[in-house]
C-alpha cells in the first residue's frame, strides 16, 4: 500500500516535469531532448515499476483508488508551481473520476 | 425575422492574394478545445498500449525474468509487447503537446479515461464480465472528464 502512494506520488512529479519541460517545445521540436522532459520520463517509470511491484502482491480494490491519489496530488502541484486556480468544475470532475476509479477498482475483483 | 444568410450588403468575399492563416500547429499555441482532443486521443493510444502490452506479456516464455535473461531475443521479436512500448512513447510526445497549451490540472485527469477503454475494450477482445461496479465507473469516469473538460477552461 505504501509502495502504491509512493507511485502516486512519483508519477504526479513526473507530470509536473513533463509540463514545465513542455514549454520549452515553443522555442523549436529539437527542445523535445531536454531534462526536465528527460525527468518527467523517468519519474513516470520508475513510479511504473513500484506500482507493477505493488501491485503483485496487494488487493486491487485498494491500490486503483491510491493510484487515482496521483491526480489528487497533481491539481495541488498545478496550484502551487503553475498557479492554476482551483475552481467548482475541477474539483466536481476530479471528485467523480476518483469514485469512478474506485467503482472500477470494485468491478474488477 | 430579418434574414442574415449570405446576402448581407457588407459582405466582402475574401481576397485571393490574402495572406495564408495557416500556422503550424507545432509552433504556435494550441485552444483549450485542441489540448484536450490531444489528450483524448492519448488515453486511446494508452488504452491500445495496455491492452498490448497484456498480450505481450502472456507471449513471454514461463519462467520470469530469468527465461527472459536466458534467451533476451524472445523480446525483440514480442511485437505485440514492442507495440505497446512504441503506441506508450507516442503517447507520451502527445501528452507533453497537450500539456503544453493546456491546464494541467485540467489535461492529467482526463487521462482516467483509459479506465474506460481498457474496461470496454477488455469486455470484447478477452471476454471479461460486465458487473454493475464496472459500468457505474465508467458512466461517472466519463460524467466527470466531461465536467472537466467543459468547465476547466476559462
Amino acid at each position: 500500500m505504501l509502495l502504491v502512494l509512493l507511485a502516486s506520488f512519483i508519477g504526479s512529479f513526473g507530470a509536473v516535469f513533463l509540463k514545465s519541460g513542455s514549454a520549452k517545445l515553443r522555442g523549436g521540436l529539437r527542445q523535445i531532448l531536454n531534462y526536465r522532459l528527460a525527468a518527467g520520463v523517468a519519474l513516470y517509470l520508475l513510479s511504473t515499476c513500484f506500482f507493477v511491484t505493488a501491485i503483485r502482491n496487494g488487493e486491487l480494490t485498494v491500490l486503483y483508488p491510491l493510484v487515482s491519489l496521483g491526480y489528487v496530488w497533481t491539481m495541488l502541484w498545478s496550484r502551487l508551481f503553475f498557479k492554476e486556480p482551483f475552481t467548482r468544475y475541477k474539483f466536481a470532475g476530479l471528485s467523480l473520476i476518483l469514485l469512478g476509479v474506485w467503482f472500477i477498482g470494485m468491478g474488477n475483483r | 425575422m430579418r434574414y442574415h444568410g449570405y446576402f448581407r450588403s457588407d459582405f466582402q468575399p475574401p481576397l485571393n492574394d490574402a495572406p495564408s492563416t495557416f500556422v503550424n500547429p507545432l509552433q504556435r499555441t494550441l485552444t483549450h478545445r485542441e489540448s484536450i482532443g490531444l489528450v483524448f486521443c492519448c488515453t486511446l493510444l494508452g488504452a491500445a498500449a495496455q491492452i498490448l502490452m497484456k498480450i505481450g506479456a502472456h507471449n513471454l516464455p514461463p519462467g520470469g525474468p530469468s527465461a527472459i535473461a536466458a534467451d533476451p531475443l524472445v523480446l525483440l521479436t514480442n511485437f505485440a509487447l514492442l507495440g505497446g512500448l512504441s503506441l506508450y512513447g507516442l503517447f507520451t510526445l502527445l501528452l507533453i503537446f497537450a500539456l503544453r497549451d493546456g491546464e494541467l490540472s485540467v489535461i492529467y485527469p482526463i487521462i482516467a479515461l483509459n479506465y474506460v477503454w481498457v474496461t470496454i475494450l477488455s469486455l470484447i477482445l478477452f471476454h471479461e464480465t460486465m458487473n454493475p461496479f464496472k459500468a457505474a465507473g465508467i458512466g461517472v469516469i466519463v460524467l466527470g472528464v466531461t465536467i472537466l473538460g467543459r468547465g476547466g477552461g476559462r
